[in-house]
């Protein structure tokens, strides 16, 4: 296999459905970051989005639905040498999965977690998500939803979260630059993708988010945390996309008093004399 | 062999007591055993320790007494009734007893006068130590308080030790024992040294009775063990961290009771199915839900043998005493490592919380098990059906390997798939491993004699309490008793069992649990059915010596 190649599997997706434009930024900006496929590791959880790993050849895992953070961040805390990019739901992430998203904010392992937000349940045919809107109508929500949709972005800039963006699915390039801009930041970096579902949600459709979209100025202060705030609850009639927020903090490794040294736990292998010193403290 | 009770209040020293008297006897070459009764709460309620100790280790508690310490009123009027005629119950003046076998000891007084009320207890120490015939010097004294003390403590409490040793009576003969060189373990300990002697290299848990000591003493060890401890948001997190890293190539465990286990249910099927190696300890408390959370239980193996949904192979192995716990612990990892599937050790508060003097451990006995990266012939593939049955293992960020893990049914490459083909031969590729695993399993030990026409089963930490069971039926009666301690549950191993089951005329379950779940097991694999059950479910583990009266009574006409 050439190592730099992300060779393409099949889809199992509807046509139109956003995902394959994020499928094929996630490739082009692995290739144009020129990371061996041998280096990455891609996280899903399950739904729709979470089946992207599958698609590319490099190494996967694809766990349980809710569930894709906890083994990201543990694969990345044994194993940094690898790239390790989560790609899931707003279901999986925000709603089974919201205990993970809380607490991996404040542990800041350096992972990249993109959130494919069509703000449904694709996979179960359309139940309302954490994020969809007030008043939409489902299957299971026949008078439209009755919460309050959950805003991801505004959850993590107050939550501590050292890289916060928000990308469409409809603007490759600008995605692209999002994400190699998420995987290079030193932390827990979160980009929430707006995507389109065809099949499942009818209002917040490719029209409706092209037309709300807007790239951030570029007078903004990715530092200001009150002006990132106010871009993250800017949601309606426009939706201001970028880089809301990016500030420099020690990640994961760099506070943990082992780790920060370089210290290496795959491969190490055992040490009995440790383990007899142990055993004369207890003498 | 001795038995000293110590009482007191939560907050009131027990805990320090206690400790300090297993160094003294431990240091005069007693063999030890001390158990804990704990409420769930930080202050006040009533705790009491049991040190049974003397020149053999012990499996288990006794309920009468030699001697009582008793730090608070509700010791004294509590535990007064299991005192041996010829026992002792020391307590400070303040106390109300009218008990001739009372001694009064103005402990709070002495230690005033030494100029620090604190070393009170350390009086009682002293005393305790004359009282049971031990010889005691100042270096001496000092040797043993400086394991059990902060250095700036130890010259005031060998004083308050000395001068309550002048102040109590010789009573009874010392006893010896060659424990002097042994070191002083808990069950949680001592599994956690085994999970560092297997190579682990990444422990993460949530918080929860009678798992939580594991996390705590691993995380005090981690800077020098050189591993990640990681305190996960939930049992959900743990489980799936711990499967995260061991498939990233880091050794992993987590441990929980039953409701964290609950929890953790999902994930287990999916190191199954991804066939990832994984160690998971359920460390069991009285249930349903909370149930009794300081106390101990069996009741989760029936739960931990089918946890999870749909079919897929893991190990059930239950740890019998403090030497299991170590030894057990590195085989879980080998057998998890050896066969890539989720192993459970199931252990419980009892053996958990107890502290035995051990010798240390043969690190040679069970070794680690750390293959070589798997040869990879033609292209990798993470689940390539092999002649053994077990797929090449490699991990992520290997130059020669991408690897792919999937919960969905997946082909060799880990791919999705729905096909009814590739589904038949995963199944099967997956669950031959359990035939391969019955040929692991290690039999149940045997006490007692051959050929006896009673025979006692049980499992986990019943073994020390089984064993003195035997030994007393034997010595009372004219039958000939044995018992069956099971460790490995699942795959369950059944040869022993079965020739044991032949030639006794009487087969009786004994359990910590309501419904013998043991019993049902054994049924449902190989249709022995039991005739009795002698079965506890209110906390509180059974001794030997009820053991044995409930055999004569229950069960024998
Ligand atoms: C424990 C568990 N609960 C429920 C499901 C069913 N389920 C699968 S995907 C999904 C929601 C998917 O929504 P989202 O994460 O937004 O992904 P999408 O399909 O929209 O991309 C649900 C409820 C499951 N697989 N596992
Ligand atoms: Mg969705």
């Amino acid at each position: 296999m050439n190592s730099t190649a992300y060779v393409k599997h099949e889809t199992a997706w509807c046509p139109g459905c956003g995902n394959f434009s994020i499928l094929d930024t996630l490739k082009s900006t692995l290739e144009k970051m020129g990371l061996d496929p041998h280096d990455v590791l891609l996280v899903g959880g399950i739904g729709q989005a979470a089946k992207t790993p599958q698609y590319l050849n490099t190494n996967t895992f694809c766990g349980l639905h809710g569930r894709a953070l906890p083994p990201a961040v543990a694969a990345k805390i044994v194993n940094p040498g690898l790239t390790v990019i989560i790609n899931t739901g707003d279901g999986d992430s925000y709603g089974e999965g919201g205990n993970h998203f809380l607490h991996n904010i404040r542990r800041n392992v350096d992972v990249a977690h993109f959130v494919h937000d069509n703000q449904v349940y694709g996979l179960t045919k359309g139940q309302a998500s954490p994020t969809t809107m007030e008043g939409m109508a489902t299957g299971a929500q026949p008078e439209g939803s009755m919460n309050s949709p959950f805003n991801p972005v505004l959850l993590a800039l107050a939550a501590g979260a050292g890289f916060v963006a928000r990308s469409f699915s409809g603007r490759p390039e600008h995605l692209q630059a999002m994400m190699e801009r998420a995987i290079r930041y030193k932390g827990y970096a979160l980009v929430d993708i707006l995507q389109n579902c065809v099949s499942f949600n009818k209002l917040n459709t490719f029209a409706w988010y092209n037309s709300r979209v807007q790239e951030i100025d570029v007078s903004h202060d990715p530092t200001d945390l009150m002006a990132a705030m106010r871009l993250a609850m800017t949601f309606g009639d426009q939706i201001p996309i970028g880089v809301l927020y990016e500030q420099e903090g020690p990640d994961y490794h760099a506070r943990h008093s082992l780790l920060q040294t370089g210290h290496k736990l795959v491969g190490r292998g055992n040490d009995p004399a440790m383990v007899e010193r142990l055993m004369r403290r207890m003498v | 062999m001795y038995n000293l009770l110590v009482g007191g209040a939560a907050g009131q020293g027990v805990e320090t007591t206690v400790t300090t008297l297993e160094y003294f006897f431990k240091h005069a070459g007693n063999e030890l055993f001390t158990t804990r009764d704990l409420m769930s709460r930080i202050r006040g309620g009533h705790n009491f320790s049991l040190i049974r100790f003397g020149a053999q280790l012990p499996g288990g508690h006794s309920e009468q007494l030699d001697g009582i310490i008793a730090l608070n009123q509700e010791t004294v009027d509590l535990h007064l009734p299991q005192l041996r005629p010829e026992g002792f119950l020391l307590m400070d003046t303040g106390i109300a007893c009218e008990d001739p076998r009372a001694l009064r000891l103005d402990m709070a007084q002495i230690a005033k006068g030494l100029g620090n009320q604190r070393a009170a207890g350390s009086v009682a120490v002293g005393a305790v130590l004359k009282l049971f015939g031990l010889a005691l010097d100042k270096a001496g004294a000092a040797d043993v308080l400086q394991k059990t003390l902060d250095p700036q403590h130890v010259a005031i409490n060998v004083q308050a030790v000395l001068a309550g040793y002048d102040k109590a009576p010789a009573k009874f003969e010392p006893q010896g024992g060659p424990a002097v060189g042994h070191m002083l373990i808990s069950g949680n300990k001592a599994l956690s040294l085994g999970a560092l002697a297997a190579g682990m290299q990444f422990y993460t848990a949530y918080p929860m009775s009678p798992a939580t000591s594991i996390l705590e003493y691993l995380a005090q060890q981690a800077q020098e063990a050189g591993i990640v401890v990681e305190q996960a948001e939930d049992e959900i997190a743990a489980i799936n961290m711990a499967i995260g890293a061991s498939f990233a190539g880091g050794r992993a465990m987590t441990a929980t009771s039953g409701g964290g286990f609950s929890l953790m249910v999902e994930a287990l099927g999916l190191a199954g199915m991804a066939e990832i190696p994984l160690v998971v300890v359920n460390a069991q408390r009285p249930g349903p839900v909370t149930g009794l959370p300081t106390r101990t239980e069996q009741s989760d193996l029936q739960f931990i043998i089918s946890a999870s949904q749909g079919e897929f192979p893991r190990m059930v192995i239950a740890l019998r005493n403090h030497a299991d716990a170590f030894y057990q612990t590195i085989r879980a990892f080998n057998m998890a490592e050896k066969y890539q599937i989720p192993v459970v050790i199931l252990t419980d508060q009892y053996l958990a919380d107890t502290t035995a003097s051990v010798p240390l451990f043969d690190m040679g006995k069970v070794p680690p098990y750390q293959p070589e990266p798997a040869p990879i012939e033609g292209e990798y593939a993470r689940y390539r059906y092999t002649d053994s049955g077990i797929s090449p293992r490699r991990y992520p960020g290997d130059p020669q390997a991408i690897v792919s893990a999937d919960s969905d049914e997946h082909d060799e490459h880990g791919r999705i798939i729905e096909d009814s083909e590739t589904r038949i031969r995963m199944m099967q590729k997956r669950m031959g491993k359990l035939d391969l695993l019955a040929q692991e399993v290690q039999e149940p030990d045997w006490l007692g004699d051959e050929n006896s026409e009673v025979l006692l089963v049980g499992w986990g930490s019943m073994h020390g309490p089984l064993a003195e069971a035997v030994a007393l039926l034997n010595s009372r009666s004219g039958r000939r008793h044995a018992a069956l301690v099971f460790g490995d549950l699942w795959p369950l191993p059944q040869k022993l069992l079965r020739r044991a089951a032949d030639s006794a005329r009487t087969v009786i379950n004994v359990e910590q649990n309501y419904t013998g779940q043991l019993a049902r097991l054994i049924r449902q694999e190989t249709g022995i059915a039991m005739d009795a059950g002698i079965l506890r479910y209110d906390g509180r583990q059974l001794t030997g010596e009820e053991i044995a009266r409930r055999v004569e009574k229950e069960v024998q006409p």
